[in-house]
Parts: C-alpha cells; sequence; structure tokens
C-alpha cells in the first residue's frame, strides 16, 4: 500500500530553511518521507465542494490551501521560476477543468499532487523529453558503469552536505534522472508508483534513481574537492 | 562472472546496487558488503545523499499576483458571455 494513504502530516521542510549543512545519517537507506499528502481540513472538504459546483472563491481558498505545495513541486521538478510558475499555472486551470471529475477515492491533496506531476512530465515532453527512452541513452558507458565507483570514499560527504552544493547538483542532473530522484528522494512516491506515472518499468526507476545519486555523489565529491583547494 | 554472493567482485555488487538498494533489503547482511570497505563507504555516501535530500528543497509560496493570472484564464475559459464568477480574490 502506498505511505500516501496514510493520513497523517508531513513536517515542516522549511523547518530546516536556514541550515547550510545537512547533517548525514549512516542508517540503511529507507525513504521516510511522508509524501505529499495532508489530512482534509474540514474547510477544504467545504471549498471542495462548493468549488465542485462553480463557486470561484471556494476555488481561491483550494488554491490558497495547495498553491505552496504544488509550486514548490513544480519548482523542484523544473528548477526554474519562471516555468514553475507557468506548470503551477497550468495544474490550477487542469484543476479547475477536471474538479468536477474528482469522487473522493483517494485524498484531494493526492489527487492534485499527481495532477500537478501530470501536467509537468507532459510539459517535459512537449519539449521533447522522453522519460523512457532516457533509459536508453542513460545506460552506463565505459567509463561510467559499476566499476567507476571505486576509489577511496570521500570523508567529507560522511559529515555534512552543503546544501547549496546539493540543490545546484540536483538542477544539474539531466531531466530524466532528476524527476525520478525528486519523486522518489524529495516526494517519496515507490518505486512502482514512479513507474505508473512515468510508463517504465520499476527496474528502470531503480535504475535509474541509483544512477541519479551516483551522478550527484561524483558532482558533490567534485564540489568537495574545489572547496578545499586553496 | 560469478554471482555467488559470498564471491561476489566489487563490479558485480555495485551491478546489483539498484536492485539491492530499491527492494529494501538488509545491505549490512550481504557478504559482500561485510568484506569490503570501498561498497561500505559508497553505499554511505550514497546514503547520506538520499537522507539530504529529504532535508533539501524547503517548500516556498508563489509569487502573489499568479492567483489573478490564473483567475483570468479560468475566466477565459468559462466563456466571455457569462459574469465574471468572481473577483475572488484570496483568503487571508
Amino acid at each position: 500500500m502506498s505511505r500516501f494513504s496514510s493520513p497523517t502530516l508531513p513536517p515542516d521542510p522549511s523547518s530546516h530553511g536556514n541550515d547550510e549543512k545537512i547533517s548525514s545519517s549512516s542508517t540503511i537507506h529507507k525513504n521516510a518521507n511522508p509524501g505529499p499528502l495532508t489530512s482534509p481540513s474540514p474547510v477544504e472538504t467545504e471549498a471542495l465542494s462548493r468549488a465542485q459546483a462553480g463557486d470561484h472563491r471556494a476555488f481561491a481558498q483550494l488554491y490558497s490551501l495547495h498553491k505552496r505545495r504544488i509550486y514548490s513541486l513544480c519548482l523542484r521538478m523544473v528548477g526554474n521560476v519562471a516555468e514553475a510558475e507557468d506548470l503551477t499555472q497550468e495544474a490550477f486551470l487542469q484543476l479547475h477543468r477536471k474538479i468536477g471529475t474528482f469522487r473522493g477515492d483517494s485524498a484531494f491533496s493526492t489527487w492534485l499532487h499527481r495532477l500537478a506531476i501530470n501536467v509537468v512530465l507532459m510539459q517535459l515532453r512537449k519539449k521533447g523529453l522522453s522519460l523512457v527512452s532516457l533509459d536508453e541513452v542513460m545506460e552506463p558507458t565505459p567509463e561510467e558503469g559499476p566499476g567507476r565507483s571505486f576509489g577511496a570514499p570521500d570523508l567529507s560527504l560522511m559529515g555534512a552536505i552543503d546544501r547549496l552544493a546539493l540543490e545546484r547538483a540536483v538542477a544539474d542532473l539531466p531531466a530524466g534522472y532528476r524527476i525520478i530522484f525528486i519523486l522518489h528522494d524529495v516526494e517519496g512516491y515507490e518505486h512502482n508508483e514512479i513507474a505508473t506515472m512515468l510508463d517504465c518499468s520499476i527496474g528502470n526507476s531503480k535504475s535509474q534513481l541509483h544512477k541519479a545519486r551516483l551522478k550527484l555523489r561524483d558532482a558533490l565529491r567534485v564540489h568537495s574537492t574545489q572547496e578545499t583547494q586553496p | 562472472m560469478t554471482q555467488d554472493r559470498d564471491k561476489m567482485s566489487c563490479q558485480e555488487f555495485q551491478a546489483q546496487l539498484p536492485e539491492l538498494v530499491g527492494s529494501g533489503q538488509d545491505l549490512a547482511a550481504h557478504p559482500h558488503y561485510q568484506s569490503c570497505a570501498l561498497c561500505r563507504a559508497l553505499l554511505a555516501e550514497l546514503e547520506t545523499i538520499a537522507e539530504a535530500a529529504r532535508q533539501l528543497f524547503p517548500s516556498v509560496e508563489p509569487r502573489e499576483d499568479l492567483w489573478k493570472q490564473i483567475e483570468s484564464r479560468m475566466n477565459d475559459e468559462e466563456g466571455a458571455d457569462e459574469p465574471p464568477a468572481t473577483g475572488a480574490s484570496l483568503p487571508e
């Protein structure tokens, strides 16, 4: 079952907003991000019902409740403010067109989150990004193969990671890697959910996530080396 | 190439990492993980990155006037002959 069916409130990620360094945890990885679900409040339920009946004030209320999460999602996925604003606008316009079809089979916030992801993916495909073909493009080259990871561990990565360096490294990832990394490691989706959203295999999702993390590791090692040079 | 877990090379182990990590298996119990400091270090670094990612990207507000743009487009889509549906201001 998806973690998104759990009606728990996610922690406020902005509580880490002022930390430039992120402490590491050496526990074996298992994604603990609570994902995009928020508990529906009575205000939301009421607004949803009125918005479905065509009430723009109620729709404005839904926008107010969800704009931050949707805009942040778009910004993470495309890494560009202007584009994220356009995608946020498109997501809420899609919501306006489709809100009457929401039947409450899932939480509204989950439904809207998926809708926004689909808007972003559609836009990326329009721009010529084929997420599936990226699997082929991104098969490891000889120098990128599994063996490339040999070498001394970079102890600087074991202590703390520079937040800005990591954000920059994520933004610099090829789009296919970035999207899977964001969906899995930041947004908390499972591989089977990502595979469905991106119309790729679960194995591809796992493989691209792993390659994305390897690329980030390489980028952070370069950053770390540059930082320590006089 | 051997797939014997006890005799696996680093290359073989790392080739299997996407599946091993993605399936949530306890890698600490893997014979190669236990015997290879380099692969342990690699995994620790990847875990650090994944962990850090969860603390990345604090959520941010879109610019204030984005709603006006959206509302204007909504009105356009609903048709010019209908009365303007709102002037709906955003709730405080």
